[in-house]
């Protein structure tokens, strides 16, 4: 029993999103086993462990607040927990139901409130980060269990793990992919675009669509700039930007700024 | 005084489904006086995010509707605007996208029938809890779960939101060493999906029948997946184009999901409804292998939906054997398309049921308006009746920890993914 007790305690919790990012768990295969030995899961309402209100070492969340319930269960989960972890896009800043919150027309949106007995929702969805303290951040839609692994690893050690916040572009270039922008002028996400997928577009021989999140020190209306160049619609180049990743200031600004000249 | 007793059954949060969802069930008198199934996971409004995209954003878009079920919005909006575009893909393309989708069955029906359906029939709460007792079945699934992810990742780069799939076909052609590997392991995973099969025939399974219609698509070649006309067993054959003629969504306050009804009746898709209308596409040695279980399509009883799960893994088995067997790289991985303005309609098959998408375009390709469909959302009144007619032949008497669990029981056994069955709330408002 004693042994119980010195694995780490682990949350994972589900709010708004597609169920993507728990699968870097249920997807790991046979490894799954093995991390069910190394990890005690309490709660995680998809595998069956049901323990919601247990005290956990580690609390990974997965997607977007998006009701009053939503922001009470992430204070409560707060609370709860030594480490919280945001796991994909939409716990760590928004996804893609965030675009709600571009919407213009009042209409649709009081549309929707009409039974507000019904149908709880907040003005807003927005990142766990705007309701509570997050230890750390794992960005990508959705995140791969390379990430996953490594983050359990050094947490295990006691420690948070090295921030990847590299472009894709320089993981592209180690990996030797000719450029699509410039072989092929696809419009590629890739130079403000955080690294950790493996490239994996650039590999296909496709354009980046910027699916881990902008990294730091973007440039992104002079990327703009140069999708304008290589042919691309202000519509276009707008919905570059305002896509998974539209609640990030780095890339709605300029996101915006195309929209409206759309 | 009455012996009956009055019980108000509430499950705040499911167990071992996808996505949000509750219900609750109050039964007077011994009768069941209210059911709800209630889909709490907030709107996620997809289909207005999808207006002014282009296809292939789109195409990259629905995808993260479900991370289950990923490829099946890929495919179905890819042939819509196909469709609409009358773009002709080569047979290699043809073929590889019905190997992709065999991926994601494979991976989907795997994880379903291991992680979360397997552990009620067994009377385990979670496939850790499973894996305990049954280790090597449970290790048999993961490994079968695995190989459905490299299948799809073989086309697609990772299995949860693919990128290898476009307008046209795909970005990339795997090599031909990538596909051998994966041949080589399909062809090993066979004698485990024959043993999965048997395995899912001797679970001790609730003998429940009921009265249903399926609802699924039929394609005169082969067992449908990408393409087919939409059939029931009440005799419905249309083309997806036709769908809102013949089917009716519509909003009920305590769930954010919509429902649908065929002719003002409730309906099934999903494994056990395609298995009952397509049961003959099966190929020789699967149909002679559930002959030997005495299990017989069509089946009236909702619980050998595991079963048919079970088959659908031989057969995707089988199906991407055949279509990677004399793999040999395409010149091209697509083909070229012009975009034109009109209405788009496509139905494939996902894992978990008939997936229906409709898109208005305009001259340049955006999408104007959009309407998805998703199997949960037309099984979700068919699983409110289900759950009635099962809690009463279960026997009301039942304690309130057996009722929820077969209330939950019956609800698991429909794969319900709730993540997908949320979408835009159409509103009528009346005005006075």
């Amino acid at each position: 029993m004693s042994e119980q007790h010195q694995q780490p305690r682990v949350a994972v919790h589900k709010f708004s999103s597609c169920d993507g990012c728990q699968l870097a768990f249920l997807n790991l295969g046979e490894d799954l086993l093995a991390l069910t030995e190394r990890l005690d899961i309490v709660f995680f309402a998809e595998a069956g462990m049901m323990n919601e209100s247990a005290e956990v070492d580690i609390a990974f969340v997965e997607g977007s607040i998006s009701t009053a319930k939503d922001a009470q269960r992430i204070r409560n989960i707060r609370e709860h927990s030594r480490y919280l972890i945001t796991i994909g896009a939409c716990a760590t800043a928004g996804g893609l139901q965030a675009l709600r919150n571009l919407a213009k027309s009042d209409d649709w949106v009081q549309a929707i409130y009409t039974n507000p007995e019904h149908i709880d929702t907040l003005d807003k969805v927005s990142p766990v980060r705007e309701h509570v303290h997050v230890d750390f951040e794992l960005w990508g839609c959705p995140i791969n269990k390379n990430q996953l692994i490594a983050l359990v690893n050094s947490l295990s050690l006691g420690v948070l793990p090295f921030e990847e916040t590299d472009k894709l572009c320089m993981q592209c270039k180690r990996q030797q992919h000719a450029c699509v922008m410039v072989t092929k002028g696809s419009p590629c996400m890739g130079p403000l675009t955080r690294s950790g997928c493996g490239a994996l577009c650039p590999a296909f021989g496709r354009d980046c669509y910027g699916c881990y999140g902008p990294a730091e020190n973007t440039n992104a209306s002079a990327l703009g700039q140069r999708f304008d160049g290589v042919g691309l619609l202000s519509t276009q180049i707008s919905n570059r930007y305002l896509s998974i990743y539209s609640n990030e200031q780095a890339f709605a600004c300029t996101g915006q700024g195309w929209n409206e000249e759309s | 005084m009455s012996d009956q007793r009055n019980i108000s059954i509430h499950v705040p949060v499911l167990a071992r489904v996808e996505g949000e969802g509750a219900l609750d069930l109050h039964i007077k008198d011994g009768l069941i006086e209210d059911l709800k199934l209630t889909i709490f996971e907030p709107p996620r409004l997809f289909e207005k995010f999808l207006e002014k995209r282009e296809t292939d954003q789109v195409i990259d878009m629905v995808a993260r509707i479900c991370g289950i079920c990923p490829v099946a919005y890929q495919m179905t909006a890819v042939h819509a605007f196909e469709h609409l575009f009358e773009t002709e893909v080569s047979p290699w393309i043809r073929d590889m996208r019905r190997a992709f989708y065999c991926g994601e069955w494979l991976q989907s029906h795997s994880l379903h029938i291991h992680l979360l359906a397997a552990p009620d029939f067994l009377g385990f709460n979670s496939v850790t809890e499973m894996a305990t007792r049954h280790a090597a079945e449970v290790r048999r699934g993961l490994r079968l779960q695995t190989l459905g992810n490299d299948l799809i990742a073989l086309f697609g780069a990772r299995s949860v939101h693919p990128v290898g799939a476009r307008t046209g076909g795909f970005y990339h052609a795997p090599d031909v060493d990538s596909v051998n590997k994966i041949l080589a392991r399909l062809q090993d995973a066979r004698e485990d999906a024959s043993a999965l099969l048997s395995w899912t025939a001797s679970l001790p399974l609730p003998d429940d029948h009921q009265d249903f219609i399926s609802v699924s698509l039929h394609h005169e070649h082969e067992y449908p997946m990408n393409a087919g006309r939409i059939v029931s067993s009440a005799g419905l054959d249309i083309d997806a184009c036709e769908y809102n003629d013949h089917f009716r969504e519509f909003q009920i306050a305590h769930s954010t999901a919509l429902y649908s009804l065929l002719h003002e009746q409730v309906y099934l898709v999903g494994p056990l409804a395609r298995m009952n209308l397509n049961h003959e596409c099966l190929p020789q040695e699967i149909l002679a292998q559930l002959n030997d279980l005495k299990i017989r399509f069509p089946s009236d009883n909702m619980f050998h939906s595991i079963i048919a799960r079970a088959a659908e893994i031989c057969l995707v088995i089988d199906e991407a054997i055949r279509l990677l067997e004399n793999y040999t790289l395409p010149q091209q991985p697509s083909v070229a398309w012009k975009p034109r303005a009109g209405i788009a309609t496509a139905a494939t098959e996902a894992p978990r049921g008939l997936l229906w998408h409709r898109y208005s375009l305009d001259e340049q390709g955006l999408v104007r308006d959009a309407q998805i469909v998703p199997p949960t959302s037309q099984n979700q009144a068919r699983i409110e009746q289900d759950i009635k007619q099962s809690l009463q032949a279960f026997g009301l008497n039942h304690d309130e920890d057996a009722l929820r669990l077969h209330a939950e029981t019956v609800i698991r056994n429909y794969d319900p993914c709730i993540s997908c069955a949320t979408h835009f709330l159409r509103l009528n408002v009346q005005r006075d």
